[in-house]
């Protein structure tokens, strides 16, 4: 490497970094399956990683990036997964190869997620701060529970839709309901793979990262940090944050996609699509650092993986989860904390030290 | 007579609502936080009572006072050890995980102790039913007690906090900080004195929910906290005439979505009107409309 002397500035150095990180991880993770030192829960929990990962990168650009604190990323999510999911089941018999099929699931979801994106943005974004967090609090639930009262067969005469239950479709004998209700979709093709979840983990990272080093993302920075003062340098406010707040939905959606064909039945649960999911992305990005990227995809993976290592607690583990969250938090945060981190930090101590030295 | 009944029942739940989301918008007008751990306060004073009165068989009186106590106690221990040392930080998301934090732990220390089964709560309330109109119209003793309960305690608080020396340095505090200090308010005392009374309240609310709806499991809080936290924007937060007009508008709407369009979807109609709400006047029903000075 000396005689060969690479010039690359700092953001190009840190994404790198990222990126990197994503990469060794997955190739640590394939060799360790190789050799079979994975156990079948770990394996059980990659692609749901990958998603927690996305879902992690994508808040932040809303929540770091443009600054307003959305309450509702598993709505989008929700949309995604089964927008993809319908769609996936109606093809199944159309498109045998199931990576094109994925490929297009992936589209699908990602574009209804945007359309439901810029639908609730107009609205949304007119407000600000709480009231712009409890907005999308309530469209997220609306989402969740709309779906739930979704039925949605298909027979030879075509679709049919209903939001009674399953008998109202009136369907030929030999319709088949899709959308069930409550109990969502069943036998979505399981075409989610660790490989598939890298991709799209790797390629979030890439939309996010450059946004945020484009003249676009500089715009959206200016917005969070100073709103009237970006309006008064004539950047359109409504568009720059049009433009993250859709970005950041359709990724929630491609997450959503990657959830959905991971799991034989896709139901909206308050666990896995209601405000509480919502609010663990929220945690994921905060205690990764706000607006910190690569913070937010560590810290969904740390916090993912953490309640399963601590299994061997048993009942106590979520007890736990929640000390060392409120812990962290107050490590990280609290000025009293920063202080004192800051008073014994190793590279001041050793600069003192050096400093103290050289005095002599 | 039916529309009546619903209307009444809207009126009860309401009335629960509003008790909460005085909690929320008090603590919110003067720390400028979002407390998620409000709901989980009300599920820990549903125990509270429950151990005491069905477990110990103590009257529901005793019960009653031994919730307020475990809950302001409860709400204050809270402040001091998880929220105020965040008072200063650099975002005020920090301190926000941290209640989602202090949520996570109140309910898992709850499924510890008494597990995940939902159990049965019978209702302290002995108040009976009055019967009107001929037999067609009953309204239940919890109801009359509910919305009585909501009255007073909503007189007291506006008494409280217009007449009495605790009360002015509230509204200081809430205005500005930094200049209440200088007037010689002791702020600190005065947030954990608005923690402790949120939590009171979180603790009469516990009651009168468990009476009206007779079952309590570790997460009863939490759908009540969220649905309170609406009312407290609906209304305006911060403002504590506006924490008592969402509380009731949103039961009333509940209630009657739910007799009238479909019970699945009560929860939705409630945040759609919401969203309606929130779209034609930004700062809710009584909310101040902040001037924006460059």
């Amino acid at each position: 490497m000396k005689t060969k002397k690479i010039n690359m500035n700092k953001t190009t150095k840190s994404n790198l970094i990222t990126y990197g990180l994503v990469i060794v991880a997955f190739a640590v993770m394939q060799v360790l399956m190789a050799t079979g030192n994975v156990s079948s829960l770990m394996k059980g929990l990659l692609v749901p990683l990958c998603t927690y990962a996305i879902l992690a990168v994508s808040l932040n650009l809303v929540v770091g990036i443009l600054g307003e604190l959305s309450l509702g990323h598993a709505g989008f999510m929700c949309v995604g997964a089964f927008s993809s999911a319908f769609f996936s089941k109606c093809m199944v018999d159309v498109i045998p190869v199931s990576g094109l099929r994925f490929f297009l699931a992936i589209l699908v979801g990602a574009g209804v997620a945007a359309v439901f994106g810029i639908l609730i943005g107009i609205p949304v974004l007119r407000l600000k701060g709480d009231y712009l967090a409890i907005v999308t609090l309530a469209f997220g639930e609306i989402i969740k529970n709309l779906i739930n009262v979704f039925f949605i067969g298909k027979d030879s005469k075509g679709f049919h839709f209903s939001m009674k239950d399953a008998m109202s479709l009136h369907m030929e004998a030999d319709g088949q309901v899709i959308v069930n209700g409550p109990q969502g979709i069943t036998g979505t093709p399981n075409d989610s793979t660790f490989l598939i979840g890298i991709i799209l983990l790797l390629i979030t990272l890439f939309i996010v990262l450059n946004l945020i080093h484009s003249r676009a993302g500089r715009a959206i920075m200016s917005i969070r940090d100073n709103r009237i003062a970006a309006e008064s340098v004539g950047i359109n406010i409504t568009k720059y944050k049009m433009m993250a707040f859709t970005i950041s939905a359709s990724l929630a959606g491609v997450a959503g996609v990657l959830y959905a064909h991971n799991l034989a039945t896709l139901s909206a649960q308050p666990k896995n699509f209601g405000y509480n999911m919502s609010i663990m992305i929220l945690v994921y990005v905060v205690l990764g650092g706000i607006g910190n990227i690569r913070g937010s995809m560590i810290a969904a993976v740390i916090l993912t993986l953490l309640p399963e290592l601590l299994r061997f607690l048993s009942d106590y583990r979520m007890l736990i989860y929640a000390i060392v969250l409120i812990a962290m938090m107050l490590f990280n945060w609290s000025p009293k904390s920063l202080e004192l981190r800051e008073r014994y930090s190793p590279k001041r101590l050793l600069k003192a030290r050096r400093e103290a030295k050289e005095g002599k | 007579m039916s529309f009546i009944s619903y209307l009444i029942n809207g009126i009860s739940l309401g009335s629960v609502y509003a008790i909460i989301a005085l909690g929320y918008t008090m603590v919110y007008g003067i720390a400028k936080m979002l407390n998620f751990a409000h709901g989980d306060v009300i599920m820990v004073g549903g125990y509270v009572v429950l151990t005491i009165v069905t477990g110990m068989g103590l009257s529901p009186m005793v019960g009653i006072l031994a919730a307020v106590v475990a809950c302001t106690v409860l709400g204050v221990v809270i402040e001091r050890v998880a929220y105020k040392p965040l008072r200063n930080a650099a975002s005020s998301l920090a301190v926000l995980i941290t209640a989602i934090g202090v949520s996570y732990l109140l309910q898992n220390v709850a499924l510890l102790i008494f597990g995940a089964d939902t159990k049965s709560f019978t209702s302290v309330v002995s108040v009976p039913a009055v019967v009107l109109a001929g037999g067609a119209l009953t309204i239940s003793g919890e109801t009359i007690v509910t919305i009585l309960a909501c009255i007073v305690i909503m007189v007291g608080l506006t008494l409280f906090i217009n007449k009495s020396k605790a009360g002015q340095a509230m509204l200081a505090v809430s205005e500005d900080k930094g200049a209440a200090q200088l007037m010689g308010i002791n702020v600190n005392g005065t947030i954990a004195l608005t923690f402790a009374i949120g939590s009171a309240l979180a603790a009469v609310a516990s009651v009168l929910l468990c009476s009206a709806y007779p079952s309590l499991t570790p997460y009863t809080g939490a759908m009540p906290g969220i649905k309170a936290f609406v009312a407290a924007v609906f209304g305006g937060i911060g403002s504590i005439p506006g924490a008592m007009i969402g509380g009731i508008l949103l039961g009333v709407i509940e209630i009657l979505g739910k007799a009238y369009i479909s019970s699945q979807m009560a929860d939705a109609i409630v945040f759609a009107v919401l969203i309606v709400v929130l779209l034609v006047k930004p700062t809710g029903i009584l909310g101040k409309q902040v001037q924006e000075k460059v």
